[in-house]
């Protein structure tokens, strides 16, 4: 799998990438490769506002629920509706078709900032091995 | 390794299921696996043809002696004098409230009874069974260490077992006989608790891993697949059968959870009858429904059931059927009245409308009705 470059990571492993005030949202390769059998993605509806670091949705699979948390403060610009149907594209292609949403910040000062505050992918790498051991 | 990880006890099979790339997990003081390849997978591999399980973990007991019958008359609370030599029974343990302390199945033999019990119920039960237990009349020996346990379960589990040792095919349903498998002798029951036919093979623990083994080469052409705990989960819940902890504890009565059947005041005095009487004539505290979900959502474990104003009651086990593709759940409903129309479950902090739901939710084309 090839991991775009420049993204940048929360340590709840979503991934997130820029583009002028807004931000698109993933699920790292690493948290889709720990989560089997995905069944149900909940986004929320555009227009919908986002807190960075709070939960914007949740990635259903057979056994469990995990929250998804947003990695920047805005409202939800545009959402992956492709995933209500085929849910295991977040599995298949993490940061392609497997996207989640995109959140639009006030402005693209505050998108970078917010960005700027991630994990970088070094810096993501060694927080995906601390929590495999 | 993690902290939770430590301390686990471990079945004969453990090595096994960590050298084949089981994800393990702690359940109930042991390490198990929870999956291989992936639960819908194995799921469904049970329900089109068939899947090998440790569940080693459960308790066994063995109860010997001339008050072995009186004592389990005693402590079980359906009646064994309804079940011949050969023959096994779903059961239930109360305590003097008329709590359910554990879901059994005891079967009996010759010299006397084989008594299965949850794994983590095997402290609470071995303890209560040791002090009701005279010592003189009842003998208790714990089975647990020295007999490993192996369900074999699915649509084509008979064809697979036969294929190993041909009169396994004759066992009838909540049976138990001896057979040789795979070289070794040993007791087999028509048993389980995937709403599948299938059987639960009880070895010698030492040779645990040779059966498993010679069970999966067993089905060419159709094997079995190992499957893990959360395929146990789903298929048991799409069978409609309760699972202590969540449908079924000491806050419930056997009636409240639609295990009426497995109780029979009529046979004389058991611990928890009188006490169960007294619930029967007060009527129900709770009401049980079973329920599927009417639009994408998965209902799970300890969430809110809402009239659409209120909440109402609370979900004991949920989870995604892959035979149905779609959330199912069962949750009890406070209050002995009518159950309120319009039912949802709080998912994320919104109502998610469900539909009720007749148990099971899936009836298998090899299992012709019947409980466990």
């Amino acid at each position: 799998m090839s991991v775009p470059a420049g993204l940048r990571y929360a340590k709840s492993h979503e991934w997130a990438k820029l583009d002028g005030a807004r931000v698109r949202v993933g699920l790292s390769a690493f948290a889709v490769a720990e989560i089997k059998d995905v069944v149900f993605v909940d986004l929320p509806a555009a227009g919908t506002a986002a807190r960075g670091g709070q939960s914007f949705g949740a990635i259903e699979t057979v056994k469990a629920a995990f929250d998804l948390y947003a990695p920047v403060s805005g409202t939800v610009h545009a959402v992956n509706g492709a995933l209500a149907g085929s849910p295991e594209t977040v599995t298949r292609d993490p940061y392609g078709e497997g996207w989640m949403i995109e959140i639009e910040a006030a402005n693209p000062e505050e998108a970078a900032k917010a960005f700027a505050g991630l994990l970088d992918e070094a810096a993501y790498a060694a927080h995906c091995t601390a929590q495999k051991h | 390794m993690d902290a939770t990880t430590i301390n686990l006890r471990h079945t004969p099979l453990a090595e096994w299921h960590r050298a084949h790339g089981a994800k393990l997990v702690g359940f109930a003081g042991w390490e198990m696996p929870v999956m291989y390849s992936g639960i819908v997978e194995e799921h469904m591999a049970v329900r089109e043809r068939a899947g090998l399980f440790d569940v080693s973990h459960m308790g066994r007991l063995d109860v010997r002696g001339a008050g072995a019958e009186a004592f389990l008359q005693r402590v079980l609370t359906n009646d064994l004098a309804r079940i011949a030599p050969g023959q096994g029974q779903y059961t239930l343990a109360l305590n003097e409230a008329g709590g359910v302390l554990d879901d059994l199945i005891v079967f009996r033999r010759a010299d006397g009874y084989l008594v299965v019990m949850n794994a983590g119920n095997r402290e609470k039960i071995m303890g209560h069974f040791r002090a009701h237990a005279d010592g003189a009349s009842v003998e208790l020996v714990d089975r647990s260490a020295d007999l490993a346990m192996i369900a074999l379960q699915g649509l084509k589990a008979p064809a697979l077992l036969a294929a190993l040792t041909p009169a396994t095919a004759a066992l009838p349903r909540s049976a138990m006989a001896e057979f040789a498998i795979a070289g070794e002798t040993m007791l087999v029951s028509r048993t389980g608790y995937t709403g599948e036919d299938g059987f639960e093979l009880y070895p010698p623990s030492a040779r645990a891993v040779a059966v498993w083994d010679a069970l999966l080469a067993a089905g060419k052409g159709l094997p079995a697949v190992s499957c893990g705990l959360g395929a146990r989960d789903g298929l048991r819940l799409e069978a409609g059968y309760s699972l202590y902890g969540h449908e079924i504890d000491e806050e419930t009565s056997p009636w409240e959870a639609g295990l009426g059947w497995a109780v029979r005041p009529e046979k004389g005095n058991f611990i928890g009858r009188e006490a169960l009487l007294e619930l029967k004539a007060k009527g129900p505290r709770k009401q049980q429904v079973a329920f599927t979900c009417a639009g994408p959502g998965i209902p799970r474990k300890d969430q809110a059931l809402t009239d659409g104003n209120q909440e109402v009651g609370i979900v004991v086990s949920g989870t995604f059927s892959p035979c149905l593709k779609l959330g199912i759940g069962i949750g009890y409903v406070r209050g002995g009245g009518e159950v309120p129309a319009g039912l949802g479950v709080v998912v994320r902090g919104r109502a998610l409308p469900v539909v009720r739901s007749k148990l099971p939710f899936y009836r298998s084309p090899g299992l012709a009705g019947g409980h466990p």
